[in-house]
């Protein structure tokens, strides 16, 4: 089990500056917006509940089942957090699991950490939630509505949470929209049905042992209408703009040619043998030289640098791992 | 122990492992992200961003074969962007022709998918480094001195604490389903029941899982309670930066400042 239960853990060099900037700052006022409510919710508990809850889906995630010829099925517990904790704690949650996967364990990079947390914990949740409040408005009340929402809620939040990743892969130029979006689609939608068993398996569990936990009836907390509103609309969107995107890739491009994402990629700035003459010693030419002598002399410094400080170092005793 | 779960840190007394977390901290993203900016195909700067990890690698004592081996755990992902070598448009330098259409692999398509694939090799390599050489309470340090939420800190330092303690949980929720359920050691044998009946007896682990780990967060809160705890998270003050500190930081910085310099003025 050395692979990552997920495939969606975008690693560094994938996302470009701009889509990693923006996400960024749209995971940072979900997750600040989360730590408020759950500060108000919680109060002095929040602390340790959270960290014990984020440890548990983190360890929750080796929970696997067998599939077929060697590959498993996982959990990866965005909806089984939402469910049972509600919509902020779940940001909050999530977004320590992902951070921790990134930071300690390179399950995604950390320049890319800010998409990885968009993906995974606002969207993975806020999608859950979304899907399991309308399931539950449906079933009104009757048992059914939790194991059905938790079935549901499950496998879309795993399966828009991917067309997110591959949208955000083909607006930064790294795959192409119409190869990316139906192979992440494709992967996650069977990825997902093991999510919505585990699921559902959990929650029965936890209606035969612990019914308190579900609370059937009065789940939805305060803000919990604004995550209701943002999971909706951001699932609805993705369905939507998925498919156009994978069958117009130009599109896409388009889009990201106009907000200057593309733009290294777009000009054939360079060739393997360049055809670049330099027009006589113009200053910028003369800056270009004196950078690229000034940047190898440092390199040159710092290898030296290493070199010296090895040298002095050898005495010392070997590591212990 | 699961691989995945064992604490990355290895104990050193190296260069690296002296330096002070905020320092390499803020390098690494640094790193990162001047990485993430190199243009596609500035070949040279790459070069110069390897020479400057692999320096770091060789400071740290953790062994360039270790960190180079690690970092190659990241790279499955590079399939992702395997179609840019016959999407993208420009000179062609094989034609394959499959039944009805024609793959054209382009010289840039190719520079595109290398690029990204350096890029995600170098940025992993810097962040091996980084979690090889610093202890994690370290990395709660640096955290705080770039700002994030002293709330967010205080869960990731308990979610650390923990982490530890419920993977053995569900190591053994693992070991008593092998035991129990006719696990077949042999590869071929899948072990007995459904599909759907063995996801289930997984969700009722996982729901097994939640309740434990629910009533273990209880049991610490009151813990924590009864040894005083009022919800504010108080720590050890965190000595200031020294000048010598200071100094490797602005360098470090000064020395990915000009790659991107010299990488910009070349390649734009």
């Amino acid at each position: 089990m050395l692979n990552s239960p997920a495939y969606m853990h975008v690693p560094d060099g994938f996302l470009s500056v701009p889509v990693s900037i923006v996400l960024w700052v749209v995971s940072i006022a979900a997750v600040g917006y989360a730590l408020m409510r759950v500060n108000k919710d919680l109060g002095e508990r929040q602390v340790p509940m959270m960290g014990v809850l984020a440890a548990c889906i983190f360890a929750g995630q080796m929970l696997n089942f067998s599939v077929t010829g060697g590959t498993s099925g996982h959990l990866l517990g965005a909806a089984l957090a939402t469910i049972l904790l509600g919509p902020w704690a779940g940001v909050l949650v999530l977004t320590c699991v992902v951070s921790v996967q990134a930071l300690i364990f390179q399950d995604g990079g950390l320049l890319a950490l800010g998409g990885n947390i968009f993906n995974m914990a606002v969207i993975g949740v806020t999608v859950s939630y979304a899907v399991y409040r309308v399931v539950q408005k449906i079933a009104a009340g009757r048992p059914w509505g939790t194991f059905v929402g938790g079935l549901a809620a499950a496998w879309f939040s795993i399966v828009i949470a991917s067309l997110a990743a591959a949208l955000e892969l083909a607006l930064s130029g790294t795959s192409p929209a119409n190869v990316a979006v139906p192979a992440m689609g494709g992967i996650h939608m069977l990825i997902g049905i093991g999510e919505a068993l585990i699921t559902a398996g959990a929650l029965a569990f936890l209606s035969a042992t612990r019914r308190d936990l579900l609370k059937p009836g009065d789940a939805t907390p305060a803000g919990g209408r604004l995550a209701w509103v943002i999971g909706l609309l951001i699932a609805l969107g993705l369905a939507v703009i998925s498919p156009i995107a994978s069958s117009n890739p130009d599109g896409l491009e388009w889009v990201a040619e106009q907000l200057g994402f593309l733009q290294n990629a777009a000009e054939p700035t360079f060739t393997i043998i360049p055809d670049y003459v330099m027009p006589g010693v113009s200053s910028e030419a003369l800056a270009t030289i004196i950078a690229g002598v000034v940047g190898t002399l440092i390199v040159f410094g710092v290898a030296l640098l290493v070199a010296y400080l090895r040298r002095s170092h050898s005495g010392a005793p070997e590591q212990q791992a | 122990m699961h691989i995945h779960f064992a604490d990355p840190y290895r104990a050193g007394t190296s260069v690296l492992h002296e330096l002070d977390a905020r320092v390499k901290f803020v390098l690494v993203i640094a790193f990162i992200l001047t990485t993430a900016l190199t243009p596609v195909g500035a070949w040279p700067v790459y070069v110069l961003l390897l020479s400057l990890v692999l320096s770091a690698t060789l400071l740290s004592d953790l062994g360039i074969g270790h960190v180079l081996k690690r970092a190659s755990l990241a790279l499955p992902f590079v399939l992702a962007a395997l179609p840019l070598l016959f999407t993208v448009e420009g000179r062609p330098l094989l034609v394959i022709p499959i039944a009805a259409w024609t793959l054209t692999f382009t010289a840039e398509g190719l520079a595109r998918f290398a690029s990204i694939a350096l890029k995600s090799w170098l940025s992993v390599q810097a962040a091996i480094i980084l979690v090889e050489s610093t202890p994690f309470t370290q990395l709660l340090i640096a955290m705080r001195a770039v700002k994030v939420p002293r709330l967010l800190v205080a869960i990731f330092s308990l979610m650390w604490r923990y982490l530890f303690v419920l993977a053995d949980e569900v190591l053994r929720l693992l070991r008593a389903r092998a035991s129990r359920s006719g696990h077949s050691g042999e590869p071929g044998k899948r072990p007995g029941g459904t599909l759907v009946w063995r996801a289930q007896v997984t969700g009722g682990m996982a729901g097994n899982l939640f309740l434990r780990s629910f009533e273990r967060g209880d049991r610490i809160y009151v813990a924590m309670l009864a040894r005083g705890y009022d919800g504010e998270v108080r720590s050890f003050a965190v000595p200031p930066l020294t000048v010598a500190h200071w100094i490797v930081l602005g360098a470090g910085l000064a020395v990915l400042g000009l790659l991107l310099a010299f990488a910009y003025l070349i390649w734009s």
